[in-house]
């Protein structure tokens, strides 16, 4: 029992970077812009935070600094793909292929560099007053640290705004017909804009949750993969919040299993622990385009450029 | 508003080459900040770049031995974008192409080269090619999202051969050096003038390609496919076949690459022997605009570019990751100067009807 509730402790610390990224990409989506530079706003920010926290040693300032890496790379992917209306697909490989070369260039220094110690205690666990007691549930949910819980605070958020509130609605209008949206004097440019751009905050803040609290210590190409794997959960999840909780925490199961299967007598080869992640991916793809139906479908407007001029 | 954009109705090739142009420049002009925030010059980093890869005949060499790859692996993505079936798996289809040949090359040392490397070269091909059927079939059944699939199984790929080459493949002579043993001399591609041989296997492929994509019946169904689901299911042709026929070239053409940089370059497997050209091959491909000639252009000028790159490592310090901050900016701008080719600013004077309205 007691490894069970470490194990799945240990899988929602894994999954939190997952989790900020899969949530930016979903409001991202909503917009009606794909924007398959995860990974490469996750380095930004990581690389952007691990620093800032470094020279100030301040915890708040290192998240801010990692939202604004984030949101400045998804900036350039905004103006390409609203503005200019680019190919999406090929902009957002753009914006992961600057990204990684960003995050290796100012993180040349950095290698090897450790996160200070008032990061790591800003960060530590603790257990959430009331709820930290509750048998098992507690343990596992409930004695994070205060990112994992900001986690938590924002798929909610990010739920009661897409499903509860007016802009919300406008925002789900905009990525499912730009056309309909723009006809109800909705400003379709300053929507996307607005979103893309928190979509890549979140991203970068997913970033920084590998380099000041997760490994914590800079490495290069720190985020592994792990951008393009939220972007298949935003799939997984259907474009929605709450269920961008349960697939983040998921994989970040399987993140883990291969340290923890070291220890004890099963014997496969670490490498193929290693590949589980990517394989349950493509299988959890498989699985979501066989049971096709009108509620899962992406947005209706997604990846397609908007110009008004030819509707 | 005083002014406003519209569809341009046609562009001269020289008008639209101009715009290009123009928007290298301005990345080549961005990315110098970058060198000025390290305190050095950008015009002489750029000059040195340009001696890092064509200065002498061994750097030429080398630029040749780096376009190599990036046109024969921008050739199997071309086909693959062609079709907007987004392959962003080079990386895989080269590795397991490589591992394919591989096989052969360390099972059967003895072969005399004339059957040794074709069977090599099969075995590549196929490996690349199966690596990105499955995507393909996947598509082609259930629509399943093959930019996220092709990716994982790059991941895959990567894995399977780090697995190879830390445990039943590894040189136990090596000392305790994680490494695969070298291939036989068998198993080495010839040199030709210097290069070797896959330089003519680059050139020849273009040319098949070429004539492929443009003069051939698959090669219109792809372009066909690419352009609309629906107009290729009303003339017939047979979506999925065509689907996993087309990746199967596509990924083919990856695991060639792999062949020649395993037999050629590495004299061996490794875990480094696609460095990254299937991702640097994705850009080269949509600037050369999926035509094979330009692909030529592009990949020679991103070879010098790499080569210049790991020159200015070591002669100024600049860290390799700038040549990736310097490929990203550029692909920016050209993407960004699309829009200026695709339409223009004119005088909001009087509303005009446009005649014949275009698809985007």
């Amino acid at each position: 029992m007691e490894l069970v509730t470490s194990f799945l402790a240990a899988a929602i610390v894994a999954g939190t970077p997952l989790l900020f990224a899969t949530l930016g990409e979903i409001i991202t989506e909503r917009a009606g812009n794909l924007n398959l530079g995860v990974e490469g706003m996750m380095l930004m920010g990581a690389v952007i935070g691990f620093q800032m926290g470094l020279v100030t040693g301040s915890p708040i300032m290192a998240l801010l600094a990692a939202m604004l890496a984030g949101a400045l790379g998804a900036s350039i992917f905004a103006v390409l793909t609203i503005s200019l209306r680019a190919n999406q697909v090929v902009s957002g490989l753009a914006l992961t292929i600057f990204g990684t070369g960003f995050s290796g260039f100012v993180g040349k220094e950095l290698v090897g560099q450790v996160a200070p110690d008032s990061i790591k205690m800003f960060f530590k666990p603790f257990s959430l007053p009331g709820l930290g007691n509750i048998p098992f549930l507690g343990k596992v949910f409930f004695n994070q640290d205060l990112f994992v819980y900001l986690g938590y605070l924002t798929a909610v958020i990010l739920g009661i705004y897409l499903y509860k509130t007016r802009k919300g609605l406008n925002l789900r209008a905009v990525g499912e017909n730009p056309g309909a949206a723009d006809a109800a004097s909705i400003n379709i440019n300053l929507y996307k804009y607005v979103h893309v751009l928190l979509g890549g905050a979140l991203c970068g803040l997913g970033g920084a949750y590998l380099s000041l609290v997760y490994v914590p210590a800079w490495q290069e190409n720190i985020t592994a993969g792990r951008g393009w794997i939220a972007v298949a959960l935003v799939i997984f999840a259907t474009w929605n919040p709450y269920k961008a909780l349960f697939g983040s925490y998921l994989f970040g199961g399987l993140d883990i299993i291969g340290f923890r299967i070291q220890g004890t007598d099963i014997q496969v080869s670490q490498y193929f622990i290693d590949m589980l992640p990517y394989l349950v991916t493509i299988i959890v793809l498989v699985m979501v385009s066989l049971r096709k139906s009108k509620r899962n479908a992406p947005p209706r407007g997604l990846g397609v450029p908007y110009f008004r001029e030819e509707r | 508003m005083l002014y406003k954009f519209v569809k341009r109705s046609e562009i001269t090739q020289r008008k639209s080459i101009e715009i290009r142009t123009v928007a290298i420049l301005l990345a080549l002009l961005v990315s110098a900040l970058f060198i000025l925030i390290l305190d050095l010059n950008p015009l002489e980093v750029y000059l040195a770049m340009i001696k890092g890869a064509f200065g002498s005949s061994y750097r030429i060499k080398q630029t040749i031995i780096n376009t190599i790859p990036l046109v024969i692996t921008s050739l199997g993505i071309a086909i693959a974008f062609k079709m907007k079936f987004w392959n962003i798996g080079a990386e895989g289809q080269i590795m397991m192409g490589a591992f394919a040949a591989s096989f052969f090359a360390l099972r059967f040392p003895e072969l005399p080269p004339f059957l040794l490397l074709p069977l090599m070269m099969v075995a590549g091909i196929i490996g690349g090619g199966l690596w990105a059927v499955i995507p393909a079939f996947f598509k082609a059944q259930w629509e399943t999202n093959e930019t996220i699939v092709t990716l994982m199984m790059n991941y895959i790929a990567l894995k399977w051969v780090t697995y190879l080459q830390y445990g039943p493949w590894r040189d136990q002579k090596a000392l305790g050096f994680p490494k695969i043993p070298n291939f036989s001399e068998n198993a080495i591609l010839p040199n030709v003038f210097g290069v070797h041989i896959g330089w003519i296997f680059a050139l020849v492929l273009i040319v098949l390609t070429y004539i492929f994509m443009n003069h051939s019946k698959l090669g219109f169904e792809i372009a066909v496919l690419g352009e609309s689901d629906n107009t290729a299911r009303y003339a017939g042709i047979n979506i999925k076949k065509t689907i996993v026929i087309a990746l199967l070239i596509s990924g083919g053409l990856s695991g060639l690459t792999g062949v020649i940089q395993a037999s050629a370059v590495s004299n061996t497997l490794n875990v480094e022997i696609s460095g990254g050209i299937g991702y640097t091959a994705i850009i080269t491909t949509w600037l050369g605009s999926l035509s094979a000639p330009l692909i030529l252009l592009v990949s020679i000028l991103f070879a010098a570019l790499i080569q210049g790159g790991s020159f200015i490592q070591t002669a100024f310090g600049i860290p390799e990751a700038a040549a990736l901050i310097l490929e990203g900016m550029i692909l920016f701008f050209v993407l960004g100067s699309e829009f200026f080719v695709k339409y223009k600013l004119v005088k909001n004077v009087v509303y005009q009807p446009v005649a014949g309205k275009e698809e985007v």
